[in-house]
């Protein structure tokens, strides 16, 4: 933090006040401790403190093959695990110079905006819950039971779910799987509205976030900002359309893009994402095709020697794998490129000249998982 | 007798907590003692019978000025203040000063005493129902034979409200 | 007899009724907190759907009663560098504050504590605006950061809104003509019609301010759960933390009352005046004896034996309640008891009706941000107040004065007001698109003070 000596100076020359948010705060999402330099209630500076959460999820990988780190991702964003499961199969996969078979293809991608949607209904919620709403909390969570009960039917867990396989899947969509992804997305329609009726015009809810956190497309680039926070500032950049994986190639959809890049933006792009990967999910499972879902993939995983970078489009942002291979059963090294963590670096940015507040809300609109941040 | 015990316990809670906020040290302590004289005068005044005045008490002093009072020393860093001096040194004449007005309040009590009819210390209370209601007595003496202060009261406290809101729009 | 004790008897023999009562104050207005709290969670679960609590007693109905012994036995935390004794005295000061501004409020024309008090209605916001004090000073002796900017908060909310209710309650007060309780009930029975309708701006007015001044939602900052952790009860915990609450609630009550009384008719019932309108008087009976009844049809789908008998017992209270309220209607010898039971009646619905208000208030809308809640109130709910107490003014004198219709002076003034009400939104919306496309860069210290005023 470089302050001059005109920043330091506070109204009537009083002290500085140094509060620390967190790491036990009802609204830090978890463990992050930020330490607020406050005048007044005007944030003067931010310093986020992380790693109260770390396992050390990148050296676990070197000691462990590649199908035994597949179920570590999921903890890393717990919120979106079927989501970092894609990335990290699909990176393994480019390794191996394999791919998966089509329908397992289109079931990842069936599942991954699942999951998308549910890990917006939680930011959603706590977002809101953030700011003074109590009750979409509910309502979003009721939704995303939904979700999770498809999660379970289809492989038994709800929250880690370690979907995907190595080479395609393992489990087979279960009997009823369209029809029950079907029945949410028709029923998710409605209930998306009684989201808008209660927030998006509302006065205090535009009050509290026009015009807060406010981030230029210039910034969000320079900070490498990604996801909904990089398309509010009117960024149209979505890996979905820009390097497709999976099946997104076969799907028509829109990337909603905000203009002003503050809160209400993020808002809004976060609220139309859920309403897309709404008309993924019913476009894909009009047509999955029939054929196997295990690409051709040895009982031993043995890549060649090299790198590869593997990225996808997470809730949340870019989620990138980036792993060394030495030939042996084991990588190198994996390095990931977590969304959370990198969308973090803005808040200081954005939180500058705002009040005590303003700090919730934009920590809340950065939607930020501290498994994610600290691995 | 009632009057007297419920006199002599807020005269008692006045006198005491006015000089416990004379001497704490603590800038919170001595606010919470001056909320408790400013509520046993307050108590005083209900005894007398002055609903209007006591409720006036309470609504300005106590729930207006002392909150601000207690907001502006929430502010200030009480371990500077502690260290510092908070009695002025001319002890000599606050001790003349305090000699003087002791004497004043003895001799007002001393002539009080030959006053016909009056007890010491204590008027005896007229019954509450006989008096005229407080409230519209207070009204009619402000709104008729007093019209003049009053306004001019109320345009100087007008004038110091937008004094100090020039002064701070000032510093802005 | 000594003369202390004769003088002893002689103050309860004329006191006796308003001990009486201020011991049941003290000992009901707890209790009735606590099922508030369990009617909230209720609520809040219906419009969240969700159950809420369903565990102590059949449909949690002894929920609050478990809380309250969970909190008297649970540890008592002090913090190392409290201030001891004023930790200690704050909660104590929030919870009297409450409790004693409801002595002078009339639950009903038979139940009041100081009943011929003047200044019945200023005691009443006079009193309950202490209990600020308990939360000032217990932000202040908490040593902590969120508290006292919890109790920062809640001083300059309270200082400003308070402003706002206080001129609110000018309006009303101005077309009761009096500040004693009975006599505003009593005007509003002369008048023939309840205050709200004469005043609706100050009535509205009123009610945004009643909730800022309770700290209820949109207008919680003090103890914004999100931002200050518990704001200036961060540092509380047991029965201390239980006071706050008690005070928080009882304080809800207070303004209830003093909103029903002064502007919803207070115990009188709808059409209090109007001939035709009298079987109204058998509505407290039957709405009591429905509730029985509805108890009496859930109570065969009870799960558990002991629910079913809780059922029956709450069936057969209601049935009680409702024989009470309706025996003196029908049995001529009792009739003068009607007037005190049914006004009651009324009276406590009338302020749940507005607790409700202030609960689903709470369950829909987020909260404000300090600096806007600060704007709401300088900018917009204090002038309207002025304008509207200058209005109910000038209606009264055209109505006196000059023999216009009540309510077309009434219609007229009001209608004036919200156009004042408009242009005083429309100037602030400007103001804050102006502040808005102005955005302080974060290398300029902002001079905007939030607490000014």
């Amino acid at each position: 933090m470089q302050d001059d000596a005109a920043q330091n100076q506070t109204l009537l020359g009083a002290d500085e006040l140094v509060l620390n948010m967190g790491p036990q705060h009802p609204s830090t999402h978890g463990v992050l401790r930020v330490k607020l330099k406050l005048d007044g209630e005007r944030v003067r500076g931010t310093e986020c403190v992380i790693g109260y959460l770390h396992r050390g999820v990148e050296k676990i990988a070197e000691n462990r093959s590649y199908q035994q780190f597949a179920p570590y991702v999921d903890r890393m964003d717990y919120v979106a695990a079927v989501s970092n499961g894609l990335g990290y199969c699909e990176a393994v996969e480019k390794l191996l110079n394999v791919e998966a078979p089509p329908r397992a293809k289109v079931i990842r991608t069936i599942m991954t905006e699942l999951q998308r949607i549910a890990s917006h209904l939680i930011w959603l919620g706590t977002h809101a819950l953030d700011i003074g709403a109590l009750t979409p909390l509910f309502y979003c969570l009721r939704e995303r039971e939904e979700i999770l009960k498809i999660f379970e039917k289809y492989c038994g867990a709800r929250l880690t779910t370690h979907a995907f396989r190595i080479g395609g899947l393992q489990y087979e969509a279960y009997d009823s799987f369209e029809k029950d992804v079907e029945r949410f997305c028709k029923d998710f329609e409605r209930r998306i509205q009684e989201y808008v009726d209660l927030l998006t015009g509302n006065s205090i809810w535009i009050g509290r976030t026009r015009n807060v956190g406010v981030l230029s497309a210039e910034e969000c680039i320079a900070l490498g900002a990604s996801g909904p926070v990089l398309r509010a500032s009117g960024v149209k950049w979505d890996l979905r359309k820009a390097q497709p994986y999976a099946a997104y190639d076969q799907y028509k959809f829109e990337i909603p893009v905000g203009t002003n890049g503050d809160t209400y933006d993020r808002y809004m792009v976060r609220m139309e994402e859920m309403r897309q990967s709404r008309l993924i999910c019913l476009q894909a499972i009009e047509n999955i095709p029939a054929g196997p879902i295990m690409g051709k993939v040895g009982k031993v995983l043995k890549p060649p020697a090299g790198e590869i970078y593997h990225s996808i489009e997470a809730p949340k942002g870019i989620l990138g794998y980036y792993i060394v291979s030495d030939g042996t059963t084991q990588p190198y090294r994996v390095r990931i490129r977590p969304p959370s963590f990198i969308n973090l670096q803005a808040l200081d940015k954005m939180a500058r000249g705002h009040l005590v507040a303003d700090v919730v809300a934009i920590i809340g609109t950065l939607d930020i998982v501290l498994g994610e941040v600290d691995r | 007798m009632l009057d007297k015990v419920i006199f002599f316990f807020f005269a008692g809670v006045a006198i005491l907590s006015a000089g416990l906020m004379v001497t704490r040290r603590n800038a919170i302590h001595s606010a919470v003692f001056l909320i408790t004289t400013l509520l046993a005068t307050a108590g005083i005044f209900l005894q007398l019978r002055a609903e209007f005045i006591f409720i006036a008490q309470i609504i300005l002093y106590v729930g207006g000025i002392m909150v601000l009072f207690v907001f502006v020393i929430m502010l200030v860093r009480l371990d500077v203040a502690l260290h510092q001096i908070q009695f002025s040194r001319q002890k000599w004449v606050a001790l003349l000063v305090t000699l003087a007005l002791a004497l004043e309040v003895g001799v007002m009590l001393w002539s009080s005493r030959k006053v016909p009819g009056q007890g010491f210390l204590l008027p005896n209370a007229v019954p509450a129902g006989k008096l005229p209601p407080n409230t519209e007595a207070l009204a009619g003496r402000l709104f008729d034979a007093y019209l003049l202060p009053f306004e001019i009261a109320s345009v100087l406290l007008l004038v110091a409200m937008v004094g100090a809101v020039v002064m701070a729009k000032k510093r802005t | 007899m000594s003369p202390t004790l004769q003088a002893v008897l002689a103050f309860v023999q004329t006191w006796w009724v308003e001990l009486v009562s201020g011991v049941v104050i003290v000992a009901v207005v707890p209790l009735v907190a606590g099922y508030i709290v369990l009617m909230e969670r209720k609520l809040m679960a219906d419009m969240q759907a969700r159950l809420g609590p369903m565990r102590v007693g059949p449909h949690g109905l002894l929920q609050p009663i478990a809380d309250a012994v969970k909190l008297l036995i649970k540890e008592d935390i002090i913090p190392d560098n409290a201030d001891k004794v004023v930790f200690w005295i704050a909660p104590v000061v929030s919870m009297t504050a409450a409790l004693t501004s409801m002595g002078a409020i009339a639950f009903g024309p038979a139940f009041q504590v100081a009943r011929d008090i003047n200044v019945g209605l200023l005691f009443v916001i006079g009193v309950s605006s202490l209990g600020i004090f308990g939360i000032v000073l217990g932000g202040w002796a908490s040593n902590s950061h969120y508290s006292i900017m919890g109790a920062l908060r809640s001083t300059a909310q309270l200082v400003s809104y308070e402003t706002a209710a206080g001129l609110a309650l000018v309006s009303g007060l101005l077309l009761a003509g009096t500040l004693k309780i009975r006599a505003i009930v009593d005007a509003q029975q002369h008048f023939g019609v309840w205050f709200v309708f004469l005043a609706p701006v100050a009535f509205f007015i009123y009610v945004v301010a009643s909730i800022a001044e309770t700290n209820r939602a949109p207008f919680d900052l003090p103890e914004a759960e999100s931002e200050l952790v518990a704001g200036y009860m961060t540092e509380y915990s047991g029965f201390r933390w239980a006071l706050y609450f008690l005070g928080e609630y009882a304080n809800m009550i207070v303004v209830g009352a003093v909103a029903t009384t002064l502007f919803l008719g207070g115990w009188l019932r709808p059409f209090p005046n109007v001939r035709w309108m009298n079987w109204l008087d058998a509505l407290p009976a039957l709405f009591t004896a429905a509730v029985g009844a509805y108890c009496v049809y859930r109570a065969g789908k009870q799960p558990v034996r002991v629910q079913t008998w809780f059922m029956w017992g709450v069936a057969l209270a209601c049935f009680v309640v409702a024989l009470i309220l309706a025996v003196p209607l029908l049995v001529a010898p009792l009739k003068f008891l009607v007037p005190g039971l049914h006004g009651a009646f009324w009276f406590l619905l009338k302020i749940s009706a507005y607790i409700y208000l202030f609960m689903w208030l709470r369950f829909t809308l987020p909260r404000y941000r300090f600096d806007q809640l600060m704007h709401l109130g300088w900018y917009i709910l204090i002038p309207l107040a002025i304008v509207n107490v200058l209005a109910v003014g000038v209606a009264m004198i055209l109505e006196m004065e000059y023999g216009w219709n009540r309510w077309l002076a009434m219609l007229l003034t009001t209608v004036i007001t919200l156009a004042t009400a408009l242009f005083l939104l429309r100037l602030n919306d400007k103001r804050a698109a102006a502040a808005s496309s102005a955005a302080p860069p974060p290398e300029e210290p902002s001079t905007e003070d939030s607490y000014a005023g």
